[in-house]
C-alpha cells in the first residue's frame, strides 16, 4: 500500500513540471554553465583549493536540497492539508502519515538522483573527482537532507495554507543560500559571516559536502549541527503538525 | 437492528457548543437525512459517526463498532464523502479510484464504478480539469471504492447546477438499491424530501424531530396558502370576512391568503362577485419547508 502511494506521489511530482525543472535542470544547468568556462578545471585557492567545476557541482547539490526541503515539501504538504487531501485520507483505512512519508521518500530520491547526475557529469565533462571520502559524503548528504526536510516539515506544520507554506519557505530559502555560500563562496566571506554560515543548515551541509568531495572527513561539530537541526525541527514538526 | 446509533451526543469547541444533544438511529438499507441550517451541528455530528472527532459526551455506535476505538475496522466498512475535500489537481480519475480501492480489503470494481457514475469519458482526465458535478461524482466513487456497508455523504450537491443535482440524486438512489445504507447531510429541503426515507431535523445542536418527510409535513397545520395579484385592487376586508380565511397579507400588489377548508372556493367566489381577476394565481400546500419553519421557528433559506 505504501509502495502504491509512493509511486503515485512520484508520478504526481513528475507532472508538477516546475519541480523537476528546478530540482534537476537548474543544478545541471549551473554545472554546465560554469563548467565550460575557461579555468574551471584549475584548483582555485579562493575556493579552498577546489576547482570551479567541483565547487559549482556542490553548490548545485545544495540548491537542489534547499529547494526541495524549504519550498517544494512545505508547499506540497500544506497544500494537501488545505485541499482536504489529508483529511479525506483519514476517513480511509490508510493513515495520512503514509502520504507524508511517501512525499519525503520521493523528494529524498529526487535529491539523491540529482547529486548522482552532478557527480557523473562533473567527472565525465570537467574532471571533478567522484567524492573522495565517499562514505562521509553520503552520510553528509543524507544528514543534510534530514536537516533541510525537517525544517520544511516544520514550515508545513505551522503554515496555514499551501501558498503560506511556500512563502515562509522562501523567507528561509534566500538567507540560507546566502549564508550557505551559494552567492559568494564561503572562502570569500568575512570571518563573522563565514562563522554564522557554518552554523546554518545549508552552510553546514555544503561545507561538509565540499570537504568530503575533496577527501577530508567532515568535522564532528558540523555533523552535530546538522543532526541537531534534523532532530529539533523534526520533533517540533511532529508536535505541531495539524492534519486539518 | 439499527446500523448507526447516536445517543445524547454532545460536542463543543472551546466555548462554542456545536452539538448540544443529538440522538437518532439509522436502519439498514435506508437513506437517512440530517437536515438543518448551516451551523446547526450537522457536520460535527457525522464527523463523530465517521470517527474523525471524539464526542465530549454521549455514545456513537456504527455497525456495532466504536468509531474512535475501532477505527481500523470502521474505515473498512464505512465510505465517506467529505464536504470540502479535493484530490491532488494532477491525479487522474481512474488513478484515484484504483488507488483508493487498493486501501480496502474488498475493493469495488473500479471500472464498473467509473461507468456507473458516468465518468467513462473522463477516465484519464486530471481532477483539476473536472467540472463541479464531475468532481462530486468522483468523490462519491471514492466513498464507494471499498464496497462499504454505509456511505456518509456530506452536502453532496452544494454548488451543483440543478441538472447535476438531479443526476446526483438518481445516483444516490442507485447506490441505495445496491444495499448500501446512506447517511445524508443536507440543507436542501428538496433534496431531503426527494431522497430520504427518514429525516432528523437538527437546529442549534439539537434534534427537533425525526420522521419521514410526509410525517414531518403532517405535523404542521394543514393550512393552505393562495397567492395572486388582484386586478383591479381589492379591499382586504372582503376576504377577511370569510370564515375560511385566517390571514391576508400584502406584498407589493401581491396578495397572500391563508386559511383552511374550502379556502380556494370561498376566495374565488368573492373575486368573481366583484369582477376581480386573479393574475398569477397559485395554491400552495404545506411543504417540508413549512414543516421546518414550524419545527424550528425559522426558515432554512434565510440561513443558507
Amino acid at each position: 500500500m505504501f509502495a502504491r502511494i509512493t509511486l503515485m506521489e512520484f508520478r504526481l511530482t513528475l507532472r508538477e513540471l516546475v519541480v523537476p525543472l528546478f530540482v534537476l535542470v537548474l543544478p545541471i544547468g549551473l554545472l554546465l554553465g560554469f563548467g565550460f568556462q575557461p579555468g574551471s578545471r584549475r584548483p582555485d585557492a579562493d575556493l579552498g583549493g577546489q576547482t570551479g567545476a567541483a565547487y559549482i557541482a556542490a553548490i548545485g547539490a545544495g540548491i537542489c536540497l534547499a529547494i526541495l526541503g524549504l519550498s517544494v515539501l512545505p508547499a506540497a504538504l500544506a497544500g494537501y492539508r488545505e485541499k482536504g487531501v489529508l483529511r479525506r485520507l483519514a476517513t480511509t483505512p490508510v493513515r495520512p502519515v503514509y502520504l507524508l512519508a511517501a512525499q519525503i521518500v520521493v523528494y529524498a530520491a529526487a535529491a539523491l538522483f540529482t547529486v548522482a547526475v552532478l557527480i557523473v557529469l562533473g567527472d565525465v565533462l570537467f574532471g571533478t573527482p567522484v567524492p573522495k571520502a565517499f562514505p562521509a559524503f553520503l552520510g553528509t548528504l543524507l544528514l543534510g537532507i534530514a536537516a533541510l526536510f525537517a525544517i520544511g516539515l516544520l514550515v508545513a506544520a505551522v503554515a496555514p495554507s499551501g501558498k503560506a507554506g511556500q512563502a515562509i519557505g522562501m523567507i528561509l530559502f534566500f538567507p540560507n543560500l546566502f549564508l550557505g555560500g551559494v552567492y559568494i563562496p564561503r572562502e570569500a566571506m568575512p570571518a563573522v559571516l563565514r562563522h554564522i554560515g557554518d552554523y546554518s543548515p545549508l552552510g553546514a551541509t555544503l561545507k561538509t559536502m565540499r570537504d568530503a568531495w575533496m577527501g577530508t572527513d567532515p568535522r564532528g561539530t558540523q555533523l552535530a549541527i546538522m543532526a541537531a537541526y534534523a532532530v529539533v525541527a523534526g520533533v517540533a514538526a511532529t508536535k505541531l503538525f495539524r492534519w486539518e | 437492528m439499527p446500523v448507526i446509533e447516536v445517543t445524547n451526543l454532545h460536542k463543543r469547541y472551546g466555548d462554542t457548543v456545536a452539538v448540544d444533544d443529538v440522538s437518532f438511529s439509522v436502519e439498514e438499507g435506508e437513506i437517512f437525512g440530517i437536515l438543518g441550517p448551516n451551523g446547526a451541528g450537522k457536520t460535527t455530528t457525522v464527523e463523530c459517526v465517521e470517527g474523525l472527532r471524539a464526542p465530549d459526551r454521549g455514545r456513537v455506535s456504527v455497525l456495532g463498532l466504536d468509531p474512535r476505538r475501532d477505527r481500523a475496522e470502521l474505515t473498512q466498512r464505512v465510505g465517506v464523502q467529505l464536504q470540502q475535500s479535493d484530490l491532488p489537481e494532477k491525479m487522474k480519475v481512474a488513478e484515484a479510484i484504483a488507488l483508493y480501492g487498493s486501501f480496502y480489503r474488498r475493493p469495488a470494481d473500479g471500472e464498473r464504478l467509473i461507468d456507473e457514475l458516468g465518468l467513462g469519458g473522463k477516465r484519464d482526465t486530471r481532477f483539476g480539469k473536472l467540472s463541479g458535478g464531475q468532481k462530486q461524482r468522483v468523490s462519491i466513487a471514492l466513498a464507494l471504492a471499498g464496497s462499504p456497508e454505509i456511505a456518509v455523504l456530506d452536502e453532496l450537491t452544494t454548488g451543483l447546477d440543478p441538472q447535476a443535482r438531479r443526476d446526483t440524486w438518481r445516483l444516490i438512489e442507485q447506490v441505495r438499491d445496491r444495499g448500501v445504507t446512506i447517511l445524508l447531510v443536507t440543507h436542501f429541503m428538496e433534496e431531503a424530501e426527494r431522497l430520504c426515507d427518514r429525516i432528523a431535523v437538527i437546529d442549534s445542536g439539537r434534534v427537533v424531530a425525526v420522521d419521514t418527510p410526509a410525517g414531518l409535513v403532517s405535523r404542521v397545520d394543514p393550512e393552505q396558502r393562495i397567492r395572486f395579484r388582484p386586478s383591479p385592487a381589492l379591499d382586504d376586508r372582503l376576504l377577511k370576512e370569510l370564515p375560511e380565511v385566517h390571514t391576508v397579507t400584502r406584498s407589493g400588489d401581491q396578495l397572500t391568503v391563508t386559511g383552511t377548508g374550502g379556502l380556494l372556493q370561498a376566495v374565488t367566489s368573492v373575486l368573481a362577485r366583484n369582477d376581480i381577476i386573479a393574475a398569477d394565481l397559485r395554491v400552495e400546500q404545506t411543504s417540508l419547508d413549512d414543516a421546518f419553519v414550524a419545527l424550528t421557528g425559522r426558515s432554512i433559506a434565510q440561513e443558507a
